[in-house]
């Protein structure tokens, strides 16, 4: 029921929102907990085992049990918590987990199981008979269980990630976080403020406590304000601080507002991270409810949300309230209430010292033990010394005392140690490098003592950051005694809750210590204390004292469990963010991209780059009938193909001669200027590492080539040999790769085509075979290999990458007048086959080069890397699996990649393996199938016929095994 | 004989403009990788004084001004921007003409360097990250090279292509900043 | 997590590809022994504790080696391999 008085909401902006389908009203500032309890509605959900009615808990993140559904369509969210949900026109919200709606819900008969549902009886009932277990109890079980869903829908909206740096972060900006901001921003510091509400103040906002003479909630406002204007000053609300990581970096997620998120590109959350030089973590505390027969029923929430909602939002949550407590807060509840003009028909103070100024019926040393009503608290039983006692209430406001909200200092594996003087845990110094921690969340339970905290925190970090002090006093407050007489459980039949997310019950802690599971840890995974979406925020510290009290320890010893990340829930997408769709990968386009896409070529990726499947011509209904046609063009006409990807390093230097020898397998130092050399490196343990050609275009300059997707690893690998083997070496490396736009131009007709562009024409005296260097076209200076990767006689043409798109037009229409093309990836791929060359199917990470039958290309003559590991018995054996060609002969004529090798009348199981299949094409050229693979002691089996056996798609083929050079194997026409 | 004609790295992806925010292409001139040999960096710094009237640059710094620049590129390299490389300088440096490896963009306005906080993980604040500072980094996935050429101006430069990726994603970092101006 | 690139500064670990154990930067002589060349190549430990690794800063092209506490995540210091092995050499 909302009620008269100014608070923190708008009452010139109402907002019309839905909730299951009803329409309601509420104002600007309003969350949709405070709105819907201004309109009477205190049932909100139903709980996740027992489908028990829940209303509101809390006013803040904690909350357990006011979860909602949120938004239509794809963009439904589920699990979203009533007490922060920003209430904005349009809104539509609906409840969860129950059927066929929240008044009457047929699941809540679970709740007449409950003697039978216990902690561990899924454990105990479902283990027999096993098969059942997937099939029909998970489904059922889960069915009846949990909360809210997925629309199940791609989800389309826009999350963004951004990254911040500062002096100083402060985690919460109540009155120590906002005296710790104004303190360091004053003396200078970079000053991030990150609070998860959407303004300031904390829990000044619910009080009616006074700050320097004013409201708290106007000193809030002034301070901030006076923030505001600070360039070194940056106030983030909305923003959650959900983990501490290593070195100062911190993660939180930024909610933004729903006007904002319906923008254009806007996001709807940014998750941040956060790398603060030191921060402070003034978080704050929850407020601990008390478990107690039936302290669930909606209407009994915790007295400080009581005054939230009163003070802040103008909403009475009962019409007769009773509040229930252990400290002198119970009484301001109390006071607060009264002042506003509700009744409050009973003050239940848990202290038997307790004394009572207040015009209200007062019970000292008494504690509330049960709670009557069913959707709504009808109301409670008052247990005294002398007796029980039934008073009437729509509304408990129960207290068991603050827990400070000590989770960020234990995400480095920091654990908080017990202080029996607030009866609550509080931080370790020093838990996490460069992070202090002031006011509630270390337990100053007076608003004076945080504020004068937070300066303090403040001061220490300035120090540390070597910047000079400012002169910031902690202004007059409120400076009360906490005096608190622990109650975490009434004692009494029936079932009282401590986690009400996932409905565990004083009784399930105490089964679990029976049955032994009296660790906290097991405790917590045995009854699932404190594993919902709340992480038992506002329920562990009661479990455990529960926990302690059962095994007869205290609570100190019995310790807590692990708070890890994420404070607060964050969404999938939002650590995600900026991976979506076109994010997920950068996209490496050759300058060919266009003109390709234009012939209507699919592309397949490599690595970051596309590179063309195959130029589909009129007519053609296969990629096969594309393939074998380029195939044959490049065999008997010419063909040209984009192959700018491949990695091209620039090394240069007075030793880049002796540092190449000592990379590559083979001498390169040796090498004549305008030549070319094939080489391959090897890793350190002896395996190849990858393969290319190498130009040498100077004496002191060469261009190393490497293959498309190893280009950066070979990079790292160079600067690695350079800078931690051989240093002395005076030889410097740079990519290329960008610089050039490289077209391979092959087959018989290669040089007519070139000679038909270049500036000067070529014939075989100046460019013979593995030849280089530099030419012109149009006036552009270019560079040409005669290199073939396809067994012709070709080229590699390289032009400025502006000219590429331009110059590889121009070679594909002078191909097609010629009667050959453009080739793609999967006739380069059939032509390499045909000749034996190998790729990274090949060179896989577990071959060498005796594998691959070039052990005679390491020399003998000079270290290299890999070279002392690859001489190594083990790599050099004869029955190693080799590199062999292999050819369909029987009834089938099917070969895949992938597929092992098995001696003829083997069975093909592992211990008969013999080897693999590494590439498969069909051979225009041939005729057939063709395939390179691995055997043991492959070269030695020639001629022998093995059997493929490929399980997934159960191909069985014969097939001989023969040279891996199936083409041209004199290698004529490459030279011709 | 054939005409080539050039195309440049964006080829029309830019410019873009956002709210305060715009993103337009530089054509920088000649790009020249130099990269001092063993005991040559004062040499070099010597020899480009006096070529190109600019020292070469400390690590994370950059000289020079618009038209004529040396941008620290990375462990021993600089990126010389705009004249033709003086021929003396391959005399204490590996040279390597870079012209077209690089796709080059200029971030532009009051919010610049927010839309740069969704994209790069380095501290931007601008009292660290000055004018005439610049930075091997990421951007999004991508190798950058990111400079402050001005208040409120950087320069990014990826592999050229890299350069539809590039506004993509300066795009929707720039919506994202955009939404969020008091309207 | 953050390291120090001896060049760039303090940078997001992201920037950076780690390789292992600075064991790396001892290279046996070609002629050694094969034990030592196994121990070179395959064999490394797994401190709990202080370590020396080697990461790679990619956008500047430097090599580093780390001396981290394995335990506590601290860096307690960062230099240039090349530096280490110049100087070592």
């Amino acid at each position: 029921m909302r009620i008269e008085g100014k608070g923190l909401i708008d009452r010139g902006q109402q907002i019309n929102f839905q909730f299951d389908g009803h329409s309601y009203q509420g104002f600007g500032g309003d969350t949709l907990a405070s709105a819907l309890l201004a309109n009477d509605i205190a049932l909100m959900g139903r709980s996740f085992k027992y489908h028990r009615p829940r209303g509101v808990l809390s006013a803040g993140s904690e909350e357990p049990n006011a979860l909602v559904t949120t938004g239509l369509g794809a963009a439904q969210e589920p699990n979203v918590r009533a007490t922060t949900l920003e209430l904005h026109e349009g809104l539509v919200t609906k409840s969860q987990n129950r059927w066929p709606s929240l008044g009457f819900d047929l699941m809540s008969l679970n709740d007449w199981a409950a003697p039978f549902l216990g902690a561990g009886f899924y454990y105990k009932t479902f283990m027999w008979p096993k098969a059942l277990w997937e099939k029909l109890y998970e489904p059922v079980i889960r069915n009846a269980a949990g909360l809210g869903a997925l629309s199940g829908k791609h989800n389309v909206e826009t999350y963004e990630k951004a990254y911040a740096h500062c002096d100083l972060l402060v985690i919460g900006a109540g009155p120590a976080g906002l005296l710790a901001a104004l303190t360091a921003a004053r003396a200078g510091a970079d000053v991030i403020l990150a609070e998860e509400d959407t303004r300031t103040g904390g829990r000044l906002n619910a009080e009616t406590l006074e700050v320097d003479g004013k409201p708290g909630a106007v000193w809030a406002e002034e301070i901030t304000a006076e923030l505001a204007q600070m360039d070194n000053v940056r106030i983030m609300t909305r923003t959650s601080v959900v983990g501490a990581y290593d070195q100062g970096t911190f993660g939180a997620l930024e909610k933004v507002p729903h006007d904002v998120s319906m923008r254009l590109g806007a996001p709807r959350e940014c998750f941040w991270r956060i790398v603060a030089k030191r921060a402070v973590l003034a978080a704050g505390a929850i407020e601990r409810p008390v478990a107690f027969r039936n302290n669930d029923r909606p209407g009994i929430m915790t007295a400080g949300a009581v005054r939230a909602y009163l003070n802040r939002w103008r909403v009475a949550t009962g019409r007769n309230v009773v509040v229930f407590g252990n400290t002198d807060e119970a009484h301001r509840t109390v006071a607060d209430l009264q002042d506003a003009g509700v009744h409050v028909s009973a003050l239940v103070d848990a202290r038997h010292h307790a004394k009572c100024d207040l015009d209200v019926p007062f019970y000292a040393g008494a504690e509330v033990c049960d709670a009557g009503g069913g959707k709504r608290l009808e109301s409670v039983t008052i247990r005294t010394a002398k007796g029980t006692e039934n008073v009437q209430a729509d509304c408990l406001a129960m207290s068991g005392g603050w827990n400070p909200t000590v989770n960020l200092t234990c995400h480095m594996g920091g654990r908080p140690t017990w202080d029996r003087d607030i009866a609550a845990f509080v931080p370790v110094d020093g838990a996490v490098p460069g992070l202090s921690t002031a006011g509630a969340c270390q337990g100053d339970f007076s608003t004076h003592k945080c504020l004068e905290a937070g300066v303090a925190a403040a001061q220490g970090a300035l120090d540390d950051l070597g910047l000079k002090r400012a002169d910031v006093v902690a202004p007059a407050a409120e400076d009360g005694v906490y005096d608190i007489y622990p109650v975490y459980a009434v004692p009494g039949k029936g079932r009282a809750w401590l986690d009400f997310q996932n409905d565990v019950t004083v009784k399930d802690v105490k089964q679990a210590a029976v049955e032994n599971f009296q660790s906290v840890e097991h405790m917590k995974r045995y009854t699932t204390q404190g594993m919902a979406t709340d992480q038992g925020k506002n329920s562990n510290v009661a479990a455990l004292a529960v926990l302690a009290d059962a095994t007869g320890r205290g609570i100190p010893e019995t310790g807590t469990t692990t708070y890890r990340p994420p404070y607060t829930p964050v969404s999938i997408a939002s650590l995600g963010a900026g991976a979506q769709c076109k994010g997920f990968a950068p996209e490496r386009f050759t300058t060919s991209h266009k003109a390709t896409q234009e012939k209507g070529a699919p592309f397949i990726e490599a690595g970051l780059w596309y590179r063309p499947s195959y130029f589909p011509k009129a007519g053609e209904t296969h990629w096969r009938q594309s393939c074998d046609r380029e195939v044959n063009m490049v065999r008997n006409a010419v063909g040209v193909c984009d192959v700018s990807t491949l990695g091209k390093i620039d090394v240069q230097g007075p030793d880049a001669g002796a540092f190449l020898d000592f990379v590559y397998t083979n001498a390169f130092s040796t090498l004549k200027v305008r030549r070319v050399r094939y080489g391959f490196m090897l890793r350190e343990d002896g395996h190849v590492m990858d393969d290319g050609t190498t130009a040498r275009l100077s004496e002191q300059h060469f261009v190393m080539t490497t293959t498309t997707a190893a280009a950066g690893q070979v990079m790292r690998h160079l600067e690695f040999v350079h800078q931690c083997l051989v240093p002395q070496m005076d030889v410097r490396f740079t990519s290329v790769t960008e610089q050039w736009a490289q077209f391979a131009v092959a087959g018989p007709q290669s040089r007519d085509l070139l000679n038909d562009l270049l500036d000067t024409p070529i014939d075989d005296e100046s460019w013979p075979f593995m030849a280089c260097g530099e030419v012109s076209i149009g006036g552009v200076k270019g560079r040409l290999f005669r290199i073939s990767f396809s067994g012709e006689h070709a080229y590699e043409v390289a032009v400025p990458s502006r000219y590429g798109d331009s110059l590889f037009r121009t070679l594909m229409t002078k191909a097609e007048a010629l009667g050959g093309g453009a080739y793609g990836m999967e006739a380069l791929n059939v032509l390499r086959i045909e000749k034996g060359f190998i790729t990274h199917a090949e060179i896989h990470g577990r071959v060498t080069a005796y594998d691959i039958g070039m052990g005679g290309m390491v020399s003998g003559k000079k270290d290299c890397i890999g070279k002392a590991s690859a001489a190594r018995p083990g790599m050099v054996e004869e029955s190693r699996e080799r590199m062999v060609g292999l050819k369909p002969v029987g009834e089938v004529k099917e070969l895949i990649a992938g597929g092992h090798l098995f001696d003829k009348g083997a069975e093909a199981v592992s211990a008969n393996d013999q080897g693999y299949i590494t590439s498969v094409g069909f051979s225009p050229t041939l005729g057939h199938n063709i395939a390179l693979g691995f055997l043991k002691d492959g070269p030695a089996r020639h001629g022998e016929v093995v059997r493929m056996v490929e399980h997934l798609n159960g191909v069985e083929t014969l097939c001989e095994v023969c040279h891996p050079v199936f083409f041209d194997a004199e290698g004529g026409r490459t030279r011709g | 004989m054939v005409e080539l004609i050039a195309k440049t790295p964006f080829d029309g992806a830019l410019p873009l403009e956002v709210g305060t925010v715009s993103a337009s292409e530089v054509d920088t001139g000649v790009l020249t990788s130099v990269a001092p040999y063993k005991g040559k960096n004062k040499a070099l710094s010597e020899a480009l004084k006096g070529a190109h009237g600019m020292a070469a640059p400390a690590p994370n710094r950059a000289t020079g001004k618009e038209g004529s620049r040396a941008i620290w590129f990375g462990r021993e390299m600089v990126l010389l921007c705009g004249p033709e490389p003086d021929a003396k300088l391959g005399k204490h440096a590996a040279l390597t003409d870079q012209s077209d490896a690089w796709a080059v963009a200029r971030l532009e306005g009051e919010n610049a360097a927010q839309v740069l906080a969704r994209l790069t993980p380095i501290d931007l604040r601008p009292g660290v990250f000055k004018r005439g500072h610049t930075a091997r980094t990421e951007l999004q996935h991508m190798m950058a090279s990111i400079t402050r050429i001005g208040e409120r101006s950087y320069q990014i430069m990826v592999f050229r292509a890299f350069a539809q990726t590039l506004a993509h994603d300066l795009k929707i970092a720039m919506q994202g900043v955009a939404a969020r101006q008091p309207r | 997590m953050r390291i120090t690139c001896p060049i760039c500064g303090e940078r997001d670990r992201r920037e950076f590809y780690y390789q292992g154990a600075a064991v790396a930067l001892d290279r046996p002589e070609a002629d050694a022994e094969p034990e030592a060349w196994v121990d070179y190549v395959h064999v490394r430990d797994n401190p709990c504790g202080m370590t020396r690794d080697l990461w790679y800063h990619e956008h500047c092209g430097s090599w580093v080696v780390v001396t981290r506490n394995t335990a506590t995540h601290e860096v307690i210091e960062t230099a240039l391999a090349s530096d280490i092995k110049e100087q070592g050499a």
